[in-house]
Order: C-alpha cells, then sequence, then structure tokens
C-alpha cells in the first residue's frame, strides 16, 4: 500500500534522513582514512575508535558517569540559583538594574581561566568543576525565566490585582506557570551549556570524567580515545537535552510547541 | 430604571504623567451615576479615557481629581466585589475551562465543596455545559469570553465591569453575545458597567448610555433608553431606536469634526 509507506515516511523521515546522513558520513571518514592512509594518531577510522573504545569500556563508564554527575550537579545549581534571581529581576526594575550587569560580568569571564583558580580557592574536590559548570550555564536559564515572568499579560495581573491577589498568589497562580514554556527554553539552553562547561571544567581540574580522559589521551597521542569520548559527550548532549523535552512534554503538555 | 445610586462617579479627572514631561490628561470632570442592578453602557472614539474610567471604578488606578462611591463608600483600593472582563479573554493557558472559572474563587480563598456545582451551573447558563474539561486553546474565542464572563460572574460580584468584551469577536458572534449577555442580566440581575464601540450593541443593552468625547475625555451626554425589554436587534428599524442611535452618533461625529479642526489648525 503506497499511502501506507507515504506515511511511515512522513512519520519517521525526521529520524531516517539525520541518520542516513552520519551513516554515510562514517562509511566516507573510513574510506578516506584507508584510501589517503591518513596516520591513526592524526584521525582513526570510525572501526578502530570502536575496537578501541571498546575495550576500554569499562573505564569508559567511570569517566561517563562521572561528567553526567557534574553536568547534572551544575544543571542543579543552576535551577537553585536562577529561580530566585529571576524572581527578583522580575520583581522590581531597581533590583533588575542592579543584577544584570553583574550576570552580564559573569559571562565575559573566560571560564577556562577561571578553573584554575577555583581549584586553589575550593580545593580539588569536585566543587570548582560543579562551579564552572553553573556559571557557563545558568545564565540563559535566568533571563528566559525573567523574560517570562514579565510577558504575563497586563489583563491577568489586573484580574488578579482586582480581586486583592497578594505578590505570592500573582507570582504562583500566574506568572510562575506562565514562564513555563520560557523556562523549559532556559533549561533546554542549560543543559547544553551544561555539557560543555563540565567538559571545560574536567579540562582544567580533574582526574577522571570525558574531558580529562581527552586530555590524557591526545597527551600520548591515543586520538582514537580522545575521539571516542567525544562522540560519548555528543550523545550526552542529544539524550540530556531531549530528556528536559520529555519532562516538559509529560508534567505541562499545553507548554510545548503545538505540531 | 429608577433605582437607587449604588456607583457616584464624582467629578474625576484622571492625569498620566510621562517621563517626557508631557502629561496625558485623560478624563477631565467626569460625573456619572450608576444604579442598583443598572446597565449602563460607555461609548466613545478610541483613546477617550474608557478604560481608565473602568480601571478608576475597579480601584485599580487612583483619580488625580474628585473620588468615586460605591455603596457610599469612597474606592481606594480593588474592591472583592467586582469583576472584570477584559477584551481578550485572557484565560489561564495551563488550566481547563472548568479551573479557569474558578480561578477568582481560588485568588479569594473561597473554593467550596459547591464551587465546581455552581461553576458548571455557569457555564450552562453560556452554553458551555460540555466544554468544561476543554483546554482554552481548544475553543472558539467567542467560546473563551463566555466563559471569561463565568469568570468574572463566579463569586457573585455586585458591580460586573466589561472592557469591550465583544471587540475581538466577528459581527454575528458579536450580536449573539449581546442577546446573551441581556438574558443572562436579566435571569442575574447585575451592576454593569459595558463599554464598547458598537452603538446598536450600546442601545439595545443599556438603561443608559454615557456618550463620551475624547482629549481630554469627557461625558458629552447620558442618554436614557427607554425601549422595553427584552430587546432584540428587530427594534433596529424602528424609529425610536433609531432616533437614540442618531443622537449618540451625532455627539461622536461632532467630536471627530471637531478634533480634526483642531488637527488642521
Ligand atoms: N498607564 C498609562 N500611562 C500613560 N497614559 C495612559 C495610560 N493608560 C492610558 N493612558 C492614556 O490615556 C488615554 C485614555 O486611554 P484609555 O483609557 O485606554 O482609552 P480608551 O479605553 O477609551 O481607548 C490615552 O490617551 C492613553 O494613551
Ligand atoms: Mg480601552
Amino acid at each position: 500500500m503506497p499511502r501506507r509507506i507515504e506515511q511511515i515516511w512522513h512519520h519517521s523521515r525526521g529520524v531516517i534522513l539525520p541518520a542516513a546522513a552520519v551513516i554515510l558520513l562514517g562509511l566516507l571518514w573510513e574510506a578516506s582514512v584507508h584510501i589517503f592512509s591518513i596516520p591513526v594518531y592524526l584521525l582513526p577510522a570510525p572501526s578502530v575508535i570502536w575496537v578501541d573504545f571498546i575495550s576500554k569500556a569499562d573505564l569508559v563508564y567511570g569517566h561517563t558517569t562521572a561528567t553526567v554527575n557534574t553536568i547534572l550537579g551544575g544543571f542543579l545549581l543552576s535551577i537553585a540559583i536562577s529561580f530566585p534571581l529571576a524572581v527578583m529581576i522580575a520583581s522590581s526594575a531597581v533590583v533588575a538594574n542592579t543584577i544584570y550587569p553583574l550576570l552580564v560580568l559573569t559571562q565575559s569571564i573566560p571560564k577556562v581561566a577561571l578553573a584554575p583558580i577555583l581549584v586553589v580557592a575550593l580545593g580539588a574536590g569536585e566543587m570548582p568543576r560543579v562551579i564552572v559548570t553553573f556559571l557557563v550555564a545558568f545564565f540563559p536559564l535566568v533571563t528566559s525565566l525573567a523574560t517570562g515572568l514579565l510577558a504575563v499579560p497586563k489583563d491577568l495581573i489586573e484580574l488578579s490585582r482586582s480581586y486583592r491577589g497578594t505578590w505570592w498568589q500573582e507570582m504562583w497562580l500566574i506568572r510562575l506557570p506562565w514562564s513555563v514554556p520560557f523556562l523549559f527554553n532556559g533549561l533546554k539552553l542549560a543543559i547544553t551549556f551544561a555539557v560543555v562547561g563540565a567538559t571545560v571544567g574536567e579540562f582544567v581540574a580533574a582526574d577522571k570524567g570525558l574531558g580529562y580522559q581527552i586530555m590524557a589521551a591526545t597527551s600520548f597521542f591515543n586520538t582514537s580515545v580522545a575521539f571516542g569520548a567525544l562522540v560519548i559527550l555528543s550523545l550526552l548532549g542529544i539524550v540530556l537535552f531531549q530528556a528536559v523535552a520529555i519532562i516538559e512534554r509529560v508534567l505541562f503538555p499545553w507548554s510545548s510547541p503545538q505540531e | 430604571m429608577a433605582s437607587r445610586t449604588l456607583i457616584e462617579i464624582n467629578k474625576i479627572t484622571k492625569v498620566f504623567r510621562s517621563l517626557d514631561g508631557a502629561d496625558v490628561l485623560a478624563l477631565e470632570d467626569v460625573s456619572l451615576d450608576v444604579g442598583l442592578s443598572e446597565f449602563v453602557s460607555i461609548v466613545g472614539p478610541s483613546g477617550c479615557g474608557k478604560s481608565t474610567l473602568l480601571r478608576l471604578v475597579a480601584g485599580l488606578t487612583g483619580p488625580t481629581e474628585g473620588r468615586i462611591l460605591i455603596d457610599g463608600d469612597e474606592v481606594t483600593e480593588p474592591r472583592r466585589d467586582i469583576g472584570m472582563v477584559f477584551q481578550a479573554p485572557t484565560l489561564l493557558p495551563w488550566a481547563n475551562i472548568l479551573k479557569n472559572v474558578l480561578f477568582p474563587l481560588k485568588v479569594l480563598h473561597r473554593l467550596t465543596a459547591d464551587s465546581e456545582n455552581r461553576a458548571r451551573e455557569l457555564l450552562k447558563l453560556v452554553g458551555l455545559g460540555e466544554f468544561e474539561k476543554k483546554m482554552p486553546s481548544e475553543l472558539s474565542g467567542g467560546m473563551q469570553q463566555r466563559a471569561a464572563i463565568c469568570r468574572a460572574l463566579i463569586p457573585e460580584p455586585k458591580i460586573l465591569l466589561m472592557d469591550e468584551p465583544f471587540g475581538a469577536l466577528d459581527a454575528l458572534t458579536r450580536e449573539e453575545m449581546s442577546l446573551e449577555l441581556q438574558r443572562i442580566w436579566t435571569e442575574r440581575p447585575t451592576t454593569i458597567i459595558f463599554v464598547t464601540h458598537s452603538v446598536p450593541e450600546a442601545v439595545l443593552l443599556s438603561d443608559k448610555v454615557c456618550v463620551m468625547s475624547s482629549r481630554p475625555g469627557h461625558v458629552k451626554e447620558v442618554i436614557e433608553i427607554p425601549l422595553a425589554r427584552p430587546r432584540s436587534y428587530s427594534l433596529e428599524t424602528e424609529q425610536e431606536f433609531q432616533n437614540i442611535s442618531q443622537r449618540i452618533r451625532k455627539h461622536i461625529f461632532e467630536n471627530q469634526t471637531s478634533a480634526r479642526r483642531i488637527g488642521a489648525a
């Protein structure tokens, strides 16, 4: 039935097309490495990366969990700090004018340069990495959430005020729910940035994690292991982003974009 | 309708201060009495201060001069016995229709075991009985506005302030909704101040129509509508209806020519 096939194609082309592109690219990569005899320390073939990486599966698992912990730690810290900041920004123009320049300042600091200083200040534990992750991730969350809190239609606010709704009621019953689509927009950016932040943190201050593994492997020209870690980091980014999107769709179906 | 006065708008002047120093005189020396259970419409050109007047009655903003009394008490802050309906339905997009209707009771801490039944009754009254579980986005604009009217009615307000509530609807839905409002008001008499752009709508619904002119907004004339109720749009062809409409239009028209003259000068 051509109609049935058309339907299947319509629903799955979003997966099939990118998957086909990735496979094609992989084959091209594999072929080029063999045809042009590229040395393995410069650009290992996908098959070599796979074999090398699988042989270190245990190690990879440990590094991956360490990175995931850092990402989630920084992400949760971002949420915990962004909420009160956004509420404060949305509540008063004076506070907003005071806080915003400081927030922008935190964004202009190069995080790679900050990490070693944080190690000196906070010791060599998990803390410096989580802080770096937080610093990279929280900004889009604060700005999205504050934008959402301020985007509530004036009529809704007046509706609440006309019943003498309190500040808390206005925040809890109107402003925060109204901001949910904005919040998730910020969360998706934050989780993506958190992957970057965690990797940066591990470059500078770590003895485990995928970022550390890339640094360690490249210093021994173990390029295939570095590539493997890179692939896992990318997959982590995609999986965590999709997890946030799924949470939004399940908990707030009215919020996610209509199809 | 010779009822006792409920709302007394007394020589109200409202100036909006703006940062560039050019103050806006939105209302000047506006007075209007609204009786208990009376239906009063306000018509006037855009920008003549109709919304501002409603917000003053609601206590959402204060007058620069003059005062507003409700039941003899001066309005200085929002009162819990006033319901508002705006031009856009402004329902909460995350709550179904029933929850939206219940929203004022939640803010007022007046949710009881019986609240849901009362909300359902109101929804039935406006023909939304089967839609209580629907989300706002699943309803047409007219249906959303009906839900917004239920939301305003559920705390049983003494006063209903409606700011161009049918302004966003198409002409047919608009006629239907105004007849429905007349029916609701007949079944549950409430004091209503109703802002509209439509002269026939104002004549059809009101006990009296307050015609305003702009810049600064002030009352041109308050016209009593003696037509018998219930009224329908078939009245539009009758002489008395046309005379009243003409009189209202004349004020608005006068107003526009004088504005044009000022603009040309
Ligand atoms: N919050 C405000 N600040 C400054 N000017 C305002 C404000 N609200 C209304 N105005 C001005 O007051 C005048 C009357 O506005 P409004 O009451 O909205 O008129 P209408 O509802 O009749 O169209 C307009 O000139 C408008 O620009
Ligand atoms: Mg208006």
